[in-house]
């Protein structure tokens, strides 16, 4: 079969791999129809997460048509069309039983600290993903579910992950009614982010970003107000001062190891990988906003220690909250608000690639190139 | 605000927000939000028939953190440890726990190793390394390069100069200490006339 592989820090192609096999009774081989490149694909593509190894396919957020099931497979079966949350989970362990489905026990190896994910470094278990033409995927019976009828593919994988993290990220603010909200980061996350806290009841939703073309997006996808940071000196006073000098209730960090803003950091965490991450963007959001506030941090960072102002977090009463998203636990709600048209995953989608331009749809999403917000992939035997 | 007790005013009322957004408050309850609390004890809830999942045969030597007590009962495949990266990933796994920044930091050597191997092996392989069509930088010119970044206020502007130092970093490192060696080299055959 065709698979994206990666060959190293900012080099991807695609390859002819093996089709995966059934390791598990569990198991399932899907024959993904679309997949998507996600910003935390970004962070292995500049080689920011330790034991990212060469020969690996990312992909995490795809759908496909099941190709094979396990003998104790049972929720599933060949020809079904399903979506596939991004998290590996086994149902059973400790973290499952009570939801944590990100967090499961019983299918990472390599860390204790992390959960499973496809195509995400052997930090997060070492399982190839679904940016191919297929994918393994374990535990059948607890991740797919079925695509409804009505449900549009785009939106549908994009559910897997971005929309369903941006909501979730939203959701950890704890967000009250007429609370000003501050979301980080204008990509995909944080944009359906802004768009879920004022499902919750915002008062004022306000993005923070320096891409023009996503605050565009931010104010019409999100119904926002918009905050440039290179158009301000520091902007942590900006915000003050835009919030009677209170600071927002709760801010969302959906930004992660790769943020700008601080030449220092990001030079020593994205491109010299000194630490895990660069903290710009939640060092911001600990400034700016009001005492006893609530940070919800959905950007994701390294397992190298960071600098993050903590200090300024304890003397300002913060809650901080944060995980990866249990995704499938957001499903039955989330079906609700797509398809009342509260949430609208697929207007972010600006690319929809071949899988043989694998390499310029990362590097088109790594800088940001042709006003790109949330690309596809598109295998060819989809 | 801030030096009095009262919140500062919103800019828009109730009703103008339920106008302006669709579904504006549909989530105000706490009950509607799907991850409230975190834990939920439900073991029926996800599909798992088992209290503990049967185990996926170990069919090569799989490294895993010692922080677990065992290997885990579903791993993944991909790309098994290699070559002289992977004598030093395993390293990292059997002696530090990821608790020590040794764990991690052998780690992220390991990466850097694997991807010298596996460039300078590809030459050697039916499949060589291209790095221009491996970095996709075609797309600069396919993908309005220039239109996205100049003029625009980007903060990545300022270093994405240092994007081909990393990519190329290895290949450059290698380069100098071939270079180191030879002159050593040289140098020696030199005094030994
Ligand atoms: N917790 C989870 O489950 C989960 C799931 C998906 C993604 N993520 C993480 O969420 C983050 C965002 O993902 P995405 O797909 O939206 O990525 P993205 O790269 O498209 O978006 C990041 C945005 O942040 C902006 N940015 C950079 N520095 C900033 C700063 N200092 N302040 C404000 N904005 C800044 C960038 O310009 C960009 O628009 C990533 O770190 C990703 O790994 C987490
Ligand atoms: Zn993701
Ligand atoms: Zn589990």
């Amino acid at each position: 079969m065709r698979a994206m592989v990666y060959r190293g820090p900012y080099r991807v192609r695609v390859e002819e791999k093996d089709r995966p096999r059934i390791e598990h009774p569990n198991d399932a081989i899907v024959r993904v129809t679309l997949a998507a490149i996600c910003g935390s694909d970004l962070h292995l593509y500049h080689g920011l997460m330790p034991d990212t190894r060469v020969g690996m396919t990312f992909g995490h957020e795809f759908i496909g048509v099941v190709e094979e099931v396990g003998g104790s497979v049972q929720s599933v079966k060949p020809g079904d069309r399903v979506m596939v949350p991004f998290n590996i989970s086994c149902g059973s362990c400790f973290y499952c039983a009570r939801g944590m489905l990100a967090n499961c026990h019983n299918v990472n190896p390599n860390a204790t600290a992390v959960g499973g994910i496809y195509g995400y470094s052997h930090t997060t278990g070492g399982y190839d993903g679904g940016q191919a033409e297929y994918v393994r995927v374990p535990f059948a019976d607890v991740g797919p579910t079925l695509i409804p009828d009505w449900m549009h593919d785009e939106d549908a994988v994009l559910l897997t992950d971005a929309t369903a993290t941006g909501y979730f990220g939203a959701q950890l603010g704890d967000i009250r009614e007429g609370d000003v909200v501050v979301v980080f980061g204008a990509g995909p996350v944080g944009l359906v982010a802004a768009q879920s806290a004022w499902l919750m009841g915002a008062g004022r939703v306000i993005v923070v970003d320096h891409l023009d073309y996503r605050l565009e997006k931010a104010r019409t996808f999100a119904h926002a107000e918009t905050v440039d940071f290179t158009e301000h000196d520091d902007v942590v006073v900006h915000l003050k001062r835009i919030t009677d000098h209170l600071g927002a209730d709760v801010a969302i960090d959906a930004v992660g190891a790769e943020a700008d803003g601080n030449l220092r950091q990001h030079v020593a965490a994205a491109k010299l990988k000194l630490q895990g991450g660069s903290a710009v963007a939640l060092n911001w959001a600990i400034d700016s906003v009001r005492k006893g506030a609530t940070i919800s941090v959905m950007g994701a960072y390294g397992p190298i220690p960071n600098s993050v102002k903590f200090g300024d977090a304890m003397n300002k009463g913060l809650t901080l909250r944060m995980n990866q998203c249990p995704v499938k636990r957001q499903w039955p709600r989330l079906f609700e608000h797509v398809r009342n048209g509260h949430l609208t995953p697929r207007d972010l989608v600006t690319h929809r690639i071949p899988l043989e331009h694998i390499a310029e749809g990362y590097h088109i999403f790594s800088s940001k190139l042709d006003e790109c917000i949330k690309p596809l992939v598109v295998p060819n035997a989809a | 605000m801030t030096y009095r007790p009262q919140k500062p005013p919103l800019p828009e009322t109730t009703e103008e927000l339920r106008a302006r957004i669709p579904g504006w408050g549909v989530d105000l309850d706490p009950a509607d939000r799907p991850s409230v609390p975190q834990e939920v004890f439900d073991p029926g809830a996800y599909g798992a028939r088992w209290e503990f999942p049967e185990r996926q045969p170990e069919l090569l030597p799989r490294e895993r953190s010692i922080e677990h007590a065992f290997l885990t009962p579903v791993f993944g495949t991909s790309a098994p440890l290699k070559g002289f990266s992977g004598a030093v990933r395993r390293y990292a796994y059997r002696r530090f726990s990821e608790g020590r920044a040794a764990h991690w930091l052998l780690l992220v050597a390991g990466d850097r190793l694997d991807v010298l191997e596996s460039t300078v092996g590809s030459y050697a392989s039916k499949h060589p390394d291209n790095p221009f069509a491996e970095t996709g930088v075609r797309a600069e010119f396919t993908h309005h390069g220039v239109r996205s970044r100049l003029g625009r206020g980007r903060a990545d502007v300022k270093h994405a100069w240092m994007d081909p130092v990393v990519v190329g970093g290895p290949w450059l490192a290698a380069g100098a200490g071939l270079a180191v060696g030879a002159t050593a080299l040289v140098r020696r055959l030199g005094r030994g006339n």
